[in-house]
């Protein structure tokens, strides 16, 4: 769907920091998340986990547990379908292992019973005998021809022969040729970079509560990203037909990608169609960390060829990712956006996955792009220190532009890179002095974004408001952005509109909340789904008024006669045409059901100075920066919300999250205190440039804002603490004992 | 589980030694509470004596402090006099937790609790602090420093409890400071850590000097010639330099998730060298 093509469009509603919906049930309380929920008769479930990071299951004897007072269901593997379909299977086993366990954590069995302290004893109770097998969780490690091989067979065709069997894919991305590129260049610099998993780390642990009868009839109420994607892997894994299940989605208490799978939903509903009683699954922090999704850990190259006056001539990264114990392909992303933001005659981008005794990777914030960018963007730093040029001034002769051949195949629309550098150079932020000890960091950042598939329905209510159903659980401030988008279009008041998100029985299909594309194509949709209102309305009015329907146009929330011939009628309000709809049709609703395209890639720049302690390696974050394209910011509150946010959580991956394994492959530190995230006072005010290229794919130019803030600040940071330590940081975290042994050598 | 409260010190102390299963003393739970939800520990006896007298007093005796062991972080750090006379035990205290831990947390269960990271605890050892002891057959004081004897242990015996923690009366012209390192800047357990505590003549030379660092051994270490090093100095660079290296020798400590052996030696001289030019600066000492 196009740009609404015209001049200047004065926008009313779009563009304001209105309250937003969830905000009162938010403080007070009231807000309903996955755990809050309760049913009669309600059994509490409980999982019993894998204390190894590799091993055979040999046998599994629930006998004991069964025969506790008060257990009334045990479940096991066995318990669960057999999908054929990959993507499907490798959900179930991930639910509840069946023949091997694959990393520490790996659920194995799981009890309801009728309090949580029995359920708790049951666990105790069962017996599992394992055969432990030898274990990887390094990717280098996993990737040598004579690792520990962690699943067998899963390998894609790509993948070369010979090579160890945690290999599951292989992409390679680029154009133009590297040898003569780097032959042209002056220096060339050649690094590799490692970097920790880290976790979205949302405060919500998953919970849910579900109930499957003997007649194959499901429900489910749980905190999720996408209420249609449970609904698919419950009907899978439970061998049960969708329309039989209905999915309701909680208020969420942080997704960032995390959410976009499933871990203890069917296994409620296993343990509910055993018991025949509705169970709840409350998640701990524990086994969120240790069995929900981390992002991949990555080993990197990278190479990159520059003239002295700062031209890039050549590029090329190899990326090594491990997105746990299944196949996953986040690293075609992570090569994909490496190079984004330059414009290069040559350039290539190889990507490998292997498997490793982790958790299953889940997406977090445009995944596979950080640390791949962060790698990139590292060598370009330290080419700019090494021949003494400004970091933003390379960046903008060699940035990416509209008709710029990408690194990854398409060409570029309309982009906004070179308006956001240009605006971060403008910022006193970059010219600003420093102190002792102190440096200044840079980087670029780049998404895709997505649209997908979308229905919303929208219903002129009787009198005189508005209430939009859509099927995106709202993890960013959508609510708010679709009301006004709906509201600015019909002409009414931001509060006449309520937007609710439906269940998966009572609206069609919806892709999850991922790809930043909930503004964009929800959005979209709702637009669209106003429009089919008002045609309605103008259609109704063209009738009573027995003119043409082409006669009666739409402004400011009346229909209107279109000019003199159209005759002298007085303009009728939204609400007077609800008041009478039923005595000129019935009901009026606008719908419309697509898969959005053009969802228009984001780009953003990122800018920070930070203070290392000589002595002891801390740093500081003294000042942060964040410049990005929102295309449109719908409401500018959220659109700074997700920049903050995505500054944040790249200061905690840079700085001191990391999954940390020992050496019998255990994660160490499956708790907030050892699995540090940025506390407040660990962060400066992050500042924020919003820009607005319009998006040539949305009539309002929106583009998705939530993902691309994660990427930038791995490298702004660590461009930032290597200028001010002195010394190179290829690894991340940047923790103090790792910074203070570089600088102390 | 059982959860008691005893009407008397005497009675306490009864209960915990006749008790056969796991016990545990209930002060401000911040430590105790979370070891229950996390599945650590099961008591079979919880006993609670916040309400017993004293318990939540800080009274002044002989020109020094007595705190009751109830006492939390934040009434510690609402105490004027006390963070004059104390202010290094006091940061130390603060340093525990957040706001809400502080209107719960303890500087008894922090030093019950064993953890050799215990922030509140090597500022008590270079104050000379002595707990004073309920056991069934009577009460004891004990110096601070013997109370710990290892990661999650204490050399208290089986119904032994203290009821209160004694700060002694400080000389003129002296002051002490703690410093901990920990990755974030608050919400976390030290890497590393170290108090200084000193007395100056009137020249401003340091008379007396005790050190004491946190997290680089199974206990927080007194190391006697750190102090030694300072003394008869003004803390100028060839003492300081001699702090270090002292500090650094007497660390012992482990490689885990949460720092190396070799930055956990290198940051506790750090922070006993920092401490040391806070402390002489509180004390009214010039460089
Ligand atoms: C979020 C959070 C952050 C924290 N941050 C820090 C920190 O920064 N630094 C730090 O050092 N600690 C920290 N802690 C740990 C804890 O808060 C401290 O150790 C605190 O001082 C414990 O005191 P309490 O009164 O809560 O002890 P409780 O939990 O009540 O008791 C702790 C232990 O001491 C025993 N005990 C308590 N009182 C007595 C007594 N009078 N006699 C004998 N035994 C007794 C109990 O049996 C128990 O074993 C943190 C804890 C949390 C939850």
């Amino acid at each position: 769907m196009a740009f609404d093509a015209q001049a200047e469009r004065n926008f009313k509603v779009v563009g304001t920091r209105v309250a937003r919906p969830d905000g009162i049930d938010k403080v007070t309380g009231k807000a309903a998340y996955g755990a809050d929920i309760s049913a009669p008769g309600m059994l509490h479930g409980r999982i019993l986990r894998s204390p190894h990071a590799h091993a055979r299951i040999v046998s599994i004897d629930t006998s004991a547990a069964e025969a506790l007072a008060g257990v009334k269901a045990v479940v096991t593997g066995a318990d669960l379908a057999q999908p054929e379909d990959e993507g499907f299977a490798d959900v179930a086993i991930n639910c509840l292992a069946r023949d091997k366990v694959l990393y520490d954590g790996h659920a194995v069995a799981a009890v309801a019973a009728t309090s949580k302290s029995i359920a708790k004893q049951a666990i105790r109770l069962i017996k599992v005998d394992y055969a432990v097998l030898p274990h990887v969780t390094d990717v280098d490690a996993a990737m040598k021809p004579d690792a520990p091989v962690v699943q067998e067979g899963r390998a894609l065709e790509t993948v070369p022969a010979g090579m160890s069997q945690n290999v599951t894919t292989h992409c390679q991305f680029g154009h133009g040729d590297l040898d003569a590129g780097f032959a042209k260049a002056d220096k060339i610099i050649e690094r590799s970079f490692k970097t920790a998993a880290t976790h979205q780390g949302y405060i919500e642990p998953q919970a849910c509560m579900a109930s499957l009868g003997s007649d194959g009839r499901g429900e489910v109420w749980c905190c999720t990203q996408g209420q249609y994607m449970v609904r698919a892997n419950c009907a899978a894994v439970l061998g049960v037909e969708e329309s039989q299940l209905r999915i309701t989605s909680s208020e969420i208490g942080g997704g960032f990608g995390g959410k976009t799978s499933t871990f203890i939903e069917p296994v409620a509903l296993a343990l509910s169609r055993k018991a025949g009683k509705p169970v709840k699954i409350v998640m701990t922090r524990d086994e969120v960390l240790k069995a929900t999704g981390p992002t991949i850990s990555s080993s990197m190259d990278i190479k990159i060829g520059m003239t002295k006056d700062g031209r890039i001539t050549a590029a090329r990264g190899e990326l090594r990712y491990s997105g746990g114990a299944y196949p996953n392909a986040t690293v075609d992303m992570g090569a994909q956006a490496a190079f984004a933001a330059y414009d290069l005659e040559a350039v290539e981008t190889v990507g490998w996955n292997a498997m490793t005794n982790r958790p299953k990777e889940i997406p977090y914030r445009a995944p596979g792009a950080p640390t791949s960018i962060y790698a990139v963007e590292s060598v370009v730093d330290e080419l700019c220190q090494e021949l003494g040029l400004d970091p933003l001034d390379v960046r903008l002769l060699n940035a990416a532009r509209k008709g710029t051949l990408s690194s990854y195949g398409p060409t570029f629309n309309d982009i906004g890179l070179v308006a956001t550098l240009e605006a971060a150079k403008a910022h006193p932020h970059y010219t600003a002095p420093l102190g002792p000890n102190q440096g200044r960091g840079l980087s670029c950042g780049f998404w895709f974004n997505f649209g997908g598939n979308t229905c919303v329905s929208l219903n002129i209510n009787d009198d005189g408001t508005v209430g939009v159903v859509e099927g995106n659980p709202d993890i960013g401030g959508s609510r708010a952005s679709i009301s006004m988008m709906a509201a600015e279009e019909l002409g009414v008041p931001y509060d006449k509109v309520r937007t609710v998100i439906a269940d998966t029985s009572s609206l069609g299909f919806n892709d999850i909340t991922d790809g930043s594309r909930v503004t964009f194509a929800v959005g979209l949709a709702t637009i669209e789904a106003a429009r089919a209102a008002i045609k309605e309305m103008c259609r109704r009015i063209a009738k009573i008024w027995d003119i043409d329907e082409d006669a009666v146009i739409w402004e400011d929330g009346c229909a209107k006669p279109a000019g003199p011939n159209a005759g002298t009628h007085p303009p009728m309000s939204l609400a007077e045409i609800a008041a009478i709809a039923g005595n000129t049709g019935g009901p009026i609703a606008g719908h419309h059901e697509v898969n959005a395209d053009g969802a228009g890639v984001s780009f953003g720049v990122h800018l920070c100075d930070t203070e290392v302690d000589p002595e002891t390696g801390a740093t500081k974050i003294l000042r942060y920066t964040v410049f990005q394209d929102a295309g449109k910011a719908v409401h500018p509150d959220y659109v700074e919300g997700q920049m903050q946010g995505g500054a944040v959580q790249g200061i905690g991956w840079a700085l001191n999250e990391e999954y940390i394994y020992g050496e019998d492959g255990r994660l160490q530190n499956a708790g907030f205190l050892d699995y540090r995230v940025p506390v407040a006072s660990d962060l400066p005010d992050i500042e924020t440039v919003i820009l607005e290229i319009p998006n040539p794919g949305h009539p309002y130019g929106v583009r998705g804002v939530g993902e691309t803030p994660i990427v930038p600040p791995l490298a702004a940071i660590a461009n930032a603490v290597s200028r001010a330590a002195g010394v190179r940081m290829t690894e991340l975290p940047m923790s103090p004992p790792r910074l203070l042994k570089a600088m102390t050598g | 589980m059982r959860y008691v409260k005893p009407e008397s010190f005497e009675a306490a102390a009864t209960l915990l030694r006749d008790e056969d299963g796991t016990s545990r003393i209930l002060a401000g739970g911040t430590d105790v509470l979370v070891q229950l939800k996390a599945e650590m520990v099961e008591p079979d006896l919880m006993v609670d004596m916040k309400h017993l007298p004293g318990m939540r007093d800080i009274a002044a005796e002989n020109g020094g402090f007595r705190v009751g062991a109830a006492v939390s972080g934040a009434e510690m750090g609402e105490h004027t006099a006390l963070k004059a006379m104390w202010p290094g035990v006091v940061e130390g205290v603060e340093l525990i937790g957040s706001s809400q831990v502080q209107s719960r947390a303890t500087m008894a269960g922090n030093l019950c609790t064993g953890s050799p990271a215990g922030d509140s605890v090597p500022a008590m050892v270079t104050a000379g602090a002595v707990a004073r002891v309920q056991s069934p057959d009577g009460v004891r004081d004990v110096p601070v420093i013997d109370i710990p004897t290892g990661p999650g242990k204490n050399s208290l015996a089986k119904g032994e409890f203290i009821t209160s923690i004694f700060l002694p009366a400080r000389p003129d012209n002296a002051s002490d400071a703690y410093l901990r390192f920990i990755p974030r800047t608050e919400m976390d357990i030290a890497v590393s850590s170290a108090a200084v505590s000193l007395e100056l003549d009137g020249n401003g030379v340091v008379a007396t000097a005790h050190v004491a660092v946190g997290a680089v051994a199974p206990t927080v270490l007194l190391v006697k010639d750190a102090g030694d090093a300072l003394i008869g100095s003004k803390l100028d660079d060839a003492a300081i330099a001699s702090l270090v290296s002292v500090v650094e020798a007497a660390c012992n400590p482990i490689t885990d998730k949460r720092g190396t052996i070799e930055f956990r030696t290198k940051t506790a001289g750090v922070l006993a060298k920092r401490a040391a030019h806070i402390a002489y600066a509180r004390a009214g000492g010039q460089a």
